[in-house]
């Protein structure tokens, strides 16, 4: 058996599974139950000033039947007092010692502010801080937030406040709306942050409600700009985790959050560099039970790829994060189908013709059926016939240069491209 | 326009076998659609229904559109959902039965051509009227698609139904359990609606005559359908509770007693027969109470003409099926009391190896009405119509439904001696539009 426990900059947890500062980390009710559930550790949601919430608060959009594949929120930070929050957090600590404990925090930027809230958060018991400069909406407009995390100067001085008095590791976590994310991540380094955690919530106007022609959630007929979350996003969470794993600038132990929902997704977050993930739109969805099932299937898959811990996992895919600039020329694959799987729907065709290289002919079987054929003179290796498909394993893409290891990079290509005619039969006339 | 009389008047009757999907049930199948390339199942459609655009309309939330698609190919679209063969048909091509379920094509076409109709939304827009003017005889599948096509196009359809209620065999002959005759009442009303002229209780060559069809329109469209069953030539034959098929499943739709002199509940049936009506007979007779249903058949199961899907729903109703038997004699003094009945054997293969009898296999099944479903014959107004080939009460017909006088056209069971509803539009359709191109548009050109 795997050991999954972890040391997130000396936060220890029995596993990686954190649950996010969000929605179901608001009380020690839930968070207790989190634990008993198996969650290794919890960010509890953004203590600060209580504010006051709209109703509605969520929106989703559902693809093709599919429930909430994305989820946005105009909820702000915790609207319980200061005091309960604080109760809570330190009954919990008590009740799970052996958890992580971390408590998301936001006040104004003020160096007194920050302090005290600090010192009463330490004061709970609580393993360590996350500083939420990443919350897009309400708080922001308010000076706090992302239009914190979205200035490395403001990141990094309140950062540098938060440690003057800090006895625990203080997480930043980081906004995604910004146009390079190592920006604010090193400006949080600079500042003597222990850790990042990233990403939170992107800009996102949910969708429209076509007979009422506001936005969703709709509150009176209207609605703001809130923060995108859910599998939707896990693509665009998992480059920025990269971009900053892979910063040496940077080189601070990483909490991955993005539309993390099962142990597939964690594992992925954790080979690109993160030590921790943290989950939430996948709770609010289908409760705190899901993690059985993270803890099982990340188990077995370290067993099976005789990997003994979470650290043997981490970052084993960043070396493979490159620049295009840095991809092998050389390296050719195209589509091959599997005849006794294919059922015969014509969607690799339709896909091809239409969308892509028209790299594959079809024809009507004796059954009425689409019969296809890669035409693999045309065939550029794009994947789109193998993604479009419907059946698994119908579709491969197979290597076929002869290349071996000798990679072609764009660089050398194209210091002298004559060099090279083979690289330009992969394109159209 | 049309007077029809309502459906109303029809007494509640046993439900449709088969519940509607509900709002989500429907979403969630749609999306299972794949939408292929050259669907299977839009290939598989006699009508060519756009399976793939219709379901992602439901899948779209735009069911009105989705029975647009349905409605554009195939206007009894409402009747063929519930009646079609589809695990033969459109279901049975679907790329997602071999690994998977075939999507519920038919029920989502019935989810989206009910809500069209429960809203009144028209089927089909009556097209800028032109010169023209078709007469059609029988208000049955064929001759209301016909009709259907004809109004699209702007030409005058008048459609000539003998019998009180239009339909055809969508209201007197789809068993109870799969279409009420209300659903099929209701789908006329909403095409004549549109536009089409129905007039029931006509019958031409009594009430209007054939030479003032021909003074009156420019083409005839025969849609009659095919008749009477004909006489097995068994002893006994003419006693009372000696039944029609087609007249059993009438009865039971329309709420009369089908039998004399005892109720239907407990009775004894033998049923002879082998097709999808002798099935339809025994599966009805067994859910309206009927005691013990027989069917005979004189060759083996695999040979049976029948759906095996159709059968095998049949044996659940708990039908005892007899193969290589056929009936002897009829047996009873002043109504049937039993069926003499015996064993034969093929000599050699295939469906039309002669049958030799079993020596001392004769044995009587006692039963209290015998059905006949051995096939029917052909109308007798084929023989009035001047100069219309017809064969074993089958009218011969070209490509397009044309028959052998210019002037006269068919479709429906009258031309193939008993298919599908889904057929019958087809044929419909097809007369309607070589009517158009090559009667009414010289006209009007």
């Amino acid at each position: 058996m795997a050991d999954l426990s972890v040391d997130f900059c000396g936060i220890k947890s029995p596993n990686p599974f954190w649950l996010a500062s969000a929605p179901p980390t608001n009380t020690a009710r839930q968070v207790l139950r989190a634990f008993e559930a198996g969650w290794g550790g919890a960010v509890w949601k953004t203590i600060g000033e209580p504010i006051i919430n709209v109703s509605s608060r969520y929106g989703a959009i559902d693809l093709n039947g599919v429930k909430m594949m994305g989820l946005n929120n105009i909820e702000l930070i915790s609207d319980r007092p200061l005091a309960s929050n604080l109760r809570d957090i330190a009954e919990v600590k008590r009740h799970f010692p052996d958890r992580a404990l971390i408590v998301s925090l936001m006040v104004e930027s003020r160096r007194e502010a920050w302090h005290d809230i600090v010192r009463r958060t330490e004061d709970t018991g609580a393993d360590g801080l996350e500083l939420n400069f990443g919350c897009p909406h309400g708080m922001s407009e308010r000076g706090m937030g992302s239009a914190v995390g979205q200035v490395p100067e403001y990141t990094c001085q309140i950062v540098e406040w938060v440690k003057e008095v800090a006895r625990t590791p203080v997480i930043v976590k980081l906004t995604p709306n910004v146009s390079d994310i190592c920006y604010p991540a090193r400006a949080a380094r600079r500042g003597g942050a222990d850790g990042l955690s990233l990403i939170n919530t992107i800009n996102s106007l949910m969708g429209v409600d076509l007979d009422l022609m506001s936005p969703r959630p709709v509150v009176h007929g209207a609605s703001a700009h809130g923060g995108y979350c859910g599998p939707a996003v896990k693509p665009i969470a998992l480059h920025m985790v990269a971009q900053v794993c892979g910063d040496p600038e940077v080189s601070l132990p990483v909490s991955g959050i993005g539309g993390i929902s099962n142990w597939r997704d964690a594992a992925e977050f954790i080979a690109l560099g993160a030590s921790t993930v943290q989950v939430c739109t996948a709770v609010m969805h289908y409760g705190f039970r899901i993690v059985e099932d993270m803890i099982d299937g990340l188990s077995q898959f370290l067993d099976d790829k005789g990997l003994r811990s979470v650290a043997e996992l981490r970052g084993r895919a960043l070396p493979a994060v490159k620049r295009w600039e840095e991809l092998d020329l050389n390296y050719r694959v195209i589509a091959r189908v599997d005849r006794s799987k294919c059922i015969g729907c014509g969607l690799c065709y339709v896909a091809c013709e239409d969308g892509a290289h028209q790299a594959i002919a079809a024809r009507r079987d004796e059954r009425g059926r689409t019969e296809v054929t890669i035409l693999e003179d045309k065939c550029v290796g794009c994947n789109l016939c193998s993604l479009v498909c419907p059946i698994e394993g119908c579709i491969t893409m197979q290597r076929v240069d002869d290349f071996g290891d000798e990679v072609l990079d764009w660089r050398r290509y194209s210091a002298s491209p004559a060099s090279y005619p083979h690289v330009r039969s992969n394109r159209h006339d | 326009m049309s007077d029809l009389p309502s459906p109303l008047r029809l007494p509640p009757l046993e439900a449709e076998k088969k519940p509607p999907l509900s709002l989500d049930e429907a979403l969630a199948e749609a999306h299972r659609c794949l939408s292929c390339f050259d669907a299977p199942c839009t290939n598989a459609c006699p009508t060519h229904i756009d399976v793939p655009r219709f379901i992602k309309r439901i899948a779209t939330g735009n069911i009105a559109g989705a029975a647009r698609t349905i409605l554009s190919a195939n206007v009894l679209g409402a009747s063929c959902a519930r009646v079609c063969p589809t695990e033969v048909l459109c279901e049975g091509a679907c790329v997602l039965g071999d690994h998977h379920r075939p999507i519920a094509i038919g029920l989502l076409q019935r989810f989206a051509t009910d809500y069209a109709m429960a809203r009144g939304i028209p089927p089909l827009r009556a097209g800028p009227r032109r010169p023209g003017s078709v007469g059609i005889i029988g208000a049955g599948p064929a001759g209301l698609a016909c009709a259907a096509e004809l109004v699209q196009a702007g030409y005058e359809a008048v459609v000539y139904e003998a019998a009180e209620w239009p339909g055809g065999l969508n209201t007197y002959g789809v068993a109870q359990y799969k279409m009420t005759p209300r659903v099929s009442l209701q789908e006329v009303e909403w095409l004549a609606r549109c536009g089409l002229d129905i007039r029931c209780g006509v019958r031409v060559g009594v009430d209007v005559s054939l030479a003032e069809l021909e003074a009156r329109h420019d083409a005839i469209f025969v849609g009659v359908g095919m008749g009477a069953v004909p006489p097995l030539g068994l002893p006994g034959e003419d006693l009372p509770n000696v039944v029609d098929a087609l007249d059993f499943i009438a009865d039971l739709k329309l709420g009369r007693p089908p039998l004399i002199d005892r109720p239907l509940r407990g009775a004894r049936i033998a049923v002879i027969g082998g097709g999808n009506t002798s099935i339809d007979v025994t599966t009805q007779a067994a859910r309206a109470g009927a005691a013990t249903v027989w069917l005979l058949y004189r060759r083996d199961q695999d040979t049976m003409p029948a759906y095996a899907h159709e059968l095998h729903l049949s044996i659940e109703h708990g039908t005892r099926l007899l193969c290589h038997t056929v009936p002897v004699r009829i047996v009873g003094q002043d109504r049937v009391t039993g069926l003499e009945i015996e064993q034969v054997r093929p000599e050699g293969e295939g469906r039309t190896a002669p049958l030799v009898p079993v020596p001392g296999s004769r044995r009587l099944l006692e039963v209290e009405a015998v059905v006949r479903a051995t096939g029917q014959g052909g109308v007798d107004l084929l023989r009035q119509l001047p100069g219309v080939a017809h064969r074993g009460g089958v009218v011969q017909v070209d490509e397009w439904g044309r028959t052998t006088n210019p002037r006269y056209w068919a479709g429906g069971d009258c031309i193939s001696g008993g298919k599908e509803v889904v057929n019958a539009v087809a044929e419909g359709k097809r007369a309607a539009q070589g009517i158009i191109r090559d009667i009414l548009a010289r006209k009007t050109s």
